[in-house]
């Protein structure tokens, strides 16, 4: 699920650079993960634990868990809610993850 | 016979009762009070439980069981009509104990539960830690051995009570929001409830409005004795499957997500959440399963239980005001399948039968 034509409206701040799934993506300083990726195109973030259907972001302001990602190696990240930073590896999320030692 | 009945409150409990009366072929408005209602229906833990309930009542503890059993094909029935998963599981429920004198206090409690019950009645067993290994592989070392009953299982509530609504829809139900009941007086036959949307008439009225049966019973000659007891939840991140069974402190929904809960509290009507309570929800629930320590908390929130007071639910129809029924009960989830298909039958056929007599209010009048 990528958008053909994103559209970014505000172009000012410095560049930043990240990788979604071994893609480079460049973002602007102060950008949150999920919008540098929504302005890249990309909307498929996570797979539904449930469905396995895609999902991406929805509130963009943190309170639906839609967004979730993998972020250098950290499993469930709001990407909504994740500033971007220099060199972050980014992947999408499939099914849910296992959090902490396995049982 | 069908007669038109007003149900005021559209919690599990109302909505259940409202839902087992359309299937009698009743005619049925639900009067609910809204969004700023006292409502514990959406603010609960899960759980479909038997082991414990009814210590000091065994026809609670039957009644229980009996809906335990019904609940499969009642979910089955609600995600046919509504197409409402209600994520219904029974792979039976574990009481984690921590302590010797908490084990062998479980076990004089089963035990008890057993004498009064009979085996195929209750049937809890008492496993030590090493039987606990093996079925839950996670637990941590201060877990001493666990109580486990097979008639256990877990839900998700909020799609219980969606589903209903949508069942109740389909069959044909009406649900008016913001109609908070103000009176309730005798029109003819029957009754006139007042509320902020207008004046509904019905042949019969069902009080299924939680903490508002307190206010509305007078009104009928019923006096509801209940009160509020505040219980706070935890909700994790969503994680790989790793409980097996709900548990009485955590339960892993079947989307991943893990839920703490099990604190009880006298703060009136309160439901605000407190930095207290989570933070012993949360060391507890590490010492059941420490890797729990790992996950992180998305969302918390408080609700208010109705327990009448001691505990047990109250079914009753009010002597002076014939028609006119009070349901109440602390585990609404559990008992949702009974109140739809073994109580709202009796309603629609005009009067409780006898062997719901022991959960009449008039226990607790002492004349
Ligand atoms: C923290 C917590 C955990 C729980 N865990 C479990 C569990 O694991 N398993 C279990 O079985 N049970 C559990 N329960 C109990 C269960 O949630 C309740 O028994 C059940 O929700 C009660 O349903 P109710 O419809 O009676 O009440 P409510 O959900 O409170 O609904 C009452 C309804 O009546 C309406 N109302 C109030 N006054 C009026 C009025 N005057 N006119 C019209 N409408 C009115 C309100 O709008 C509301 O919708 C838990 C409860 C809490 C708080
Ligand atoms: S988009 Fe809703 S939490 Fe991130």
């Amino acid at each position: 699920m990528t958008d053909p034509s994103p559209r970014r409206l505000d172009e000012s701040g410095a560049p930043v650079r990240f990788e979604f799934e071994g893609r480079e993506i460049v973002a602007r300083e102060g950008d949150s993960v999920a919008l540098a990726l929504a302005a890249s195109g990309i909307r498929h973030l996570r797979d539904s634990v449930v469905s396995g259907d895609p999902r991406g972001m929805y509130c963009m302001m943190g309170t639906c868990f839609d967004c979730l990602v993998e972020i250098d190696g950290q499993p469930n990240r709001q990407a909504c809610m994740t500033p971007v930073s220099e060199g972050l590896n980014v992947r999408i999320q499939r099914g849910a993850p296992v959090v902490g030692e396995s049982a | 016979m069908s007669a038109h009945v007003i149900v005021i409150g559209g919690g599990l409990v109302g909505s259940a009762v409202a839902f087992g009366l359309l299937g009698e072929g009743q005619d049925v408005t639900i009067l609910d009070e809204g969004d700023i209602a006292l409502r514990a229906s959406r603010g609960n833990f899960g759980l479909v439980w038997v082991q414990s309930k009814g210590d000091g009542m065994p026809e609670y503890a039957q009644w229980t069981r009996r809906s335990a059993d019904l609940w499969s094909g009642f979910a089955e029935e609600l995600a046919d009509e509504s197409g409402v998963e209600t994520g219904y599981a029974k792979p039976g429920g574990m009481h984690l104990l921590l302590s010797e004198e908490a084990l062998e206090a479980r076990r004089d409690l089963n035990n008890r539960m057993h004498n009064v019950n009979g085996a195929a009645g209750y049937g809890a067993e008492i496993l030590d830690r090493k039987a606990l290994l093996e079925v839950l592989p996670g637990i941590g070392p201060d877990v001493v051995g666990g109580s486990y009953s097979p008639h256990d299982g877990h839900t998700n509530p909020l799609r219980t009570l969606r589903g209903l609504h949508g069942a109740i829809a389909r069959r044909g139900g009406r649900y008016i929001s913001g109609a908070g009941a103000q009176s309730i007086t005798r029109d003819g036959e029957g009754y006139a409830v007042e509320t902020p949307k207008g004046t509904f008439r019905g042949d019969r009225v069902v009080l299924a409005a939680g903490h508002g049966n307190k206010w509305l019973g007078p009104d009928v000659g019923l006096d509801i004795p209940l009160r509020p007891q505040k219980g706070q939840i935890l909700v994790s991140e969503r994680t790989a499957p790793f409980l097996p069974m709900p548990t009485h402190v955590v339960r892993q929904t079947d989307e991943g997500s893990v839920m703490f809960g099990d604190s009880h509290e006298d703060t009136g009507y309160g439901d605000t959440s407190s930095t207290d309570v989570i933070r012993d929800l949360s060391a507890n629930a590490i010492r059941c399963f420490p890797h729990l320590a790992s996950l992180r908390i998305v969302r918390s929130w408080g609700a208010v239980r109705v327990l009448s007071t001691d505990g047990f639910p109250i079914y009753q129809e009010s002597e002076s005001h014939p028609g006119v029924f009070s349901v109440n009960c602390h585990s609404g989830v559990t008992l949702a399948a009974a109140h739809a298909l073994e109580l709202a039958p009796m309603i629609a056929a005009g009067a409780l039968s006898p062997e719901l007599g022991v959960f009449s209010a008039k226990r607790f009048s002492h004349d």
